[in-house]
């Protein structure tokens, strides 16, 4: 169906499932409990997890595929980001175009860095990614205030031009929708003490996040895919064998960069405003951290790397001491206080040790990943089986 | 002519940082293959040897000092370092003073240790894997590194200053011979520029003219056959990356009076050490040590305001545009050799 295997098929079927009831299944415990915290079912972050799951997915495309490890991937993300706000501000505050000149732009400036980047691989190729995006970073925080705002960055404005639209009554505010659907208007569900939000920004970007997911399938299957998973695997044969590697390669790098642009596009279209920060190299590090954390060159796991470093950066950095002291109130006063100084290091602000630690860990004993770790228990599980239907079909003398 | 004289001396000291620590990285790289991407943590971790030491030196106990009194005239409570019981007054707030230099003292067997445990524990285990997953470790950890230090520290700078004898700027100008006051420069960089050269000369000079130096040299060159000679060249090159380490620790240490230690200046400078070896070519200790001070004087010409006039921003970006025309014009960076990273 759709030009996929039924087992692709069914991993599309299971991710749309997934993202189009995120507002449940997120939001699993109920309102005022002493486990609320742990809802990530607001609109805010839902967005962010299919806005850096697209990013994430772009970016697999070149590594996953290629093995280029790109160190300068936000730099495509922060130009998107421009090209649509000043689309927004421009043109209208529709979300349409904005994005569709986010993903072009973003891509032109791919095949700008691309062309020069993958002369050179290897670690060359990271740096001289990582150069261009620090070089874009630099100049928007300088040269390039006119059109970049500088350090304050870009917001939606009362006066801007907006030439498509009509003129704003008194007291209206610019925002962004689509087709008059304000992004950030929300259905709110009550049943029971659970409070369920539905945000038509989050079902625009969960939409848009399902076909990339459904194009990388087809990237990944195709022959181009195919292609480039040789250059991965070894670029000399494929230069024995008459094949130029430069052009495959370069057109996964614009189509990844391209991902990352859709990806700033639609992160302006829910909060309308860009900075340079977005562009500064520790975003494009946060990228490479999701994609090998979910597992490199897998179709889910750039998606799982993304939702898990962006809960963490939103839920487990919200825990303080006084929360930990109310979970652990029920054991002795010095054990408490022995376990809270144990974990404290951990939670709120050092939430980027946990990161820090996971990834060393995945790194050192799961090259591929979540996905990877998610195989073995699967594995371990099924070979327990068999070892007992063997077992049990040879019984015993 | 001053003015180039002026910004040739402000680029020494960041090019003496940029040459050491890329120094440590190609030292690494050239003997162990492995691309440390936590070689500015272990700069950022000297610059905090600094710190801790300072603050070892000053740890206090309050005392009653009956002579002076407060405005209600009751004793004043006042805070004695341990160091003043034990040396007097006077030795005990010159060592204070002199806090910095003898952070090399303490950091150097630090580091040494730092260095061994990092690349027994860890990196041990990654030379038969690709260079992507020993970058992608060496990150996990800096990351790990600045965030403990973080958790100890706090987030913010720590002021520490450099011993009162080298603070404040002379007339460097004048002893040059040039007009006075036309080149300011402060003490502590001058130090810092002279300390990043002996450091330079005694790595090369204990390469060059010792018996370790030798072997590592030629396990550098075929590990295998050195090894099959009967020399354990592990261990020695277990040894180089502790003395790698020690190299960027003490960089970091000399750094903290120019740029308070902060957690996140290891990280900083990565990214311009990574710059810096790869335009020096990789593996090329000399070609390292030359872009690290090329680079930092092209910074500091490039900041100029006669400069920014006519090409603003340039700053910004000069080290990232030298990069990569050097590396489209000379793959191999300024003295890379061939073979090194090519795969």
């Amino acid at each position: 169906m759709l030009g996929l295997t039924k087992k692709d098929y069914n991993l599309l079927l299971i991710v749309a499932c997934l993202t189009m009831l995120a507002p449940f299944i997120l939001n699993p415990f109920p309102e005022g409990s002493g486990l609320a915290q742990f809802n990530a079912g607001y609109p805010d972050l839902m967005q962010r997890f299919v806005i850096f799951g697209i990013f994430a997915i772009g970016f697999n495309i070149l590594f996953g595929l290629t093995g280029y490890l790109s160190f300068g991937h936000a730099a495509f993300l922060g130009v998107g980001s421009y090209a649509a706000i000043w689309m927004m501000k421009l043109l209208t505050t529709n979300v349409i175009p904005a994005m569709i000149l986010a993903v072009a732009i973003a891509g032109a400036f791919a095949l700008l860095v691309g062309y020069v980047s993958l002369r050179r691989s290897g670690i060359y190729f990271s740096i001289l990614t990582l150069a261009f995006a620090q070089m874009s970073y630099a100049l928007a925080y300088s040269v390039l205030t006119p059109i970049t705002g500088g350090e304050t960055g870009l917001q939606l404005k009362l006066d801007d031009a907006r030439i498509l639209d009509g003129a704003l009554g008194a007291g209206e505010q610019a925002r962004a929708n689509l087709f008059g659907l304000n992004m950030s208007s929300s259905y709110e569900l009550s049943v029971g003490s659970w409070l369920f939000t539905f945000n038509t920004g989050y079902y625009i970007a969960a939409v848009i996040m399902l076909l990339a997911f459904y194009l990388a399938i087809r990237i990944f299957r195709s022959p181009f895919g195919l292609m480039l998973r040789a250059v991965k695997s070894n670029q000399q044969r494929l230069n024995y064998t008459g094949l130029n590697p430069r052009p495959y390669t370069l057109a996964a790098f614009v189509i990844s960069g391209m991902y990352a642009g859709l990806a700033g596009g639609l992160m302006v279209a829910m909060d309308t405003q860009v900075g340079p920060e977005r562009m500064f190299w520790t975003a494009s590090g946060e990228v490479v951290l999701m994609t090998i954390l979910g597992g490199a060159g897998t179709l889910i796991g750039p998606v799982l790397g993304a939702g898990l470093i962006k809960y963490m950066e939103n839920i487990l950095s919200k825990i303080n001491s006084d929360i930990l002291h109310t979970w652990f109130a029920f054991l002795p006063d010095g054990l408490e206080d022995f376990i809270i100084t144990l974990i404290y290091p951990f939670i709120g602000k050092g939430w980027h040790l946990t990161l820090g630690i996971i990834f060393m860990l995945v790194v050192i004993f799961l090259p591929g990943g979540l996905v990877e770790g998610g195989q073995r228990i699967a594995k371990l599980f099924k070979r327990k089986d068999d070892a007992e239907d063997t077992a049990a079909s040879t019984p015993a003398e | 002519m001053d003015a180039i004289v002026l910004q040739i001396l402000n680029g020494l000291d960041k090019g003496s940082a940029y040459a050491l620590i890329a120094l440590g990285l190609t030292l690494i790289f050239g003997t162990l293959g492995v691309v440390n991407f936590a070689h500015g943590a272990l700069f950022m971790i000297g610059a905090f040897c600094a710190v801790t030491l300072t603050r070892l030196l000053t740890w206090s106990h309050t005392i009653i000092d009956e002579t002076k009194t407060d405005f209600l005239g009751n004793p004043l409570k006042v805070d004695v370092p341990y160091i003043y019981d034990i040396f007097g007054q006077s030795t005990g707030e010159a060592i204070i003073d002199w806090a910095v230099p003898l952070a090399i003292l303490f950091s150097i067997p630090v580091m040494l240790l730092v260095g061994v445990i990092m690349e027994r524990g860890l990196i041990k285990h990654f030379y038969k894997r690709p260079h992507a997953d020993q970058i992608l470790v060496t990150f996990g950890l800096a990351i790990v590194l600045q965030e403990i230090v973080k958790f100890y520290y706090g987030a913010n700078p720590i002021p520490t200053p450099a011993p009162a004898v080298f603070a404040g700027s002379f007339d460097f100008g004048a002893m040059l011979g040039f007009d006075p006051n036309t080149i300011i420069y402060p003490y502590w960089r001058l130090v810092y520029f002279a300390f990043a050269a002996v450091i330079i000369g005694a790595v090369f000079a204990f390469l060059q003219f010792t018996t370790f130096g030798m072997v590592v040299r030629a396990g550098m060159a075929d590990r295998e056959t050195v090894g099959l000679l009967g020399i354990n060249i592990d261990k020695r090159f277990t040894i180089m990356f502790g003395i790698a380490a020690a190299v960027a620790g003490m960089a970091g240490v000399m750094y903290a009076p120019i740029n308070s230690p902060n957690y996140h200046m290891g990280m900083d400078f990565l990214v311009l050490s990574f710059v810096v070896v790869v335009v020096g070519g990789m593996g090329s200790l000399p070609g390292a040590v030359l872009a690290g001070f090329l680079l930092g004087v092209l910074e500091s010409f490039a900041s100029m305001a006669q400069v920014l006039e006519f090409l603003p921003g340039l700053n910004q970006i000069i080290i990232y545009l030298v990069a990569i025309i050097i590396l489209l014009t000379r793959p191999r960076g300024l003295m890379g050799r061939k073979g090194v990273m090519e795969d």
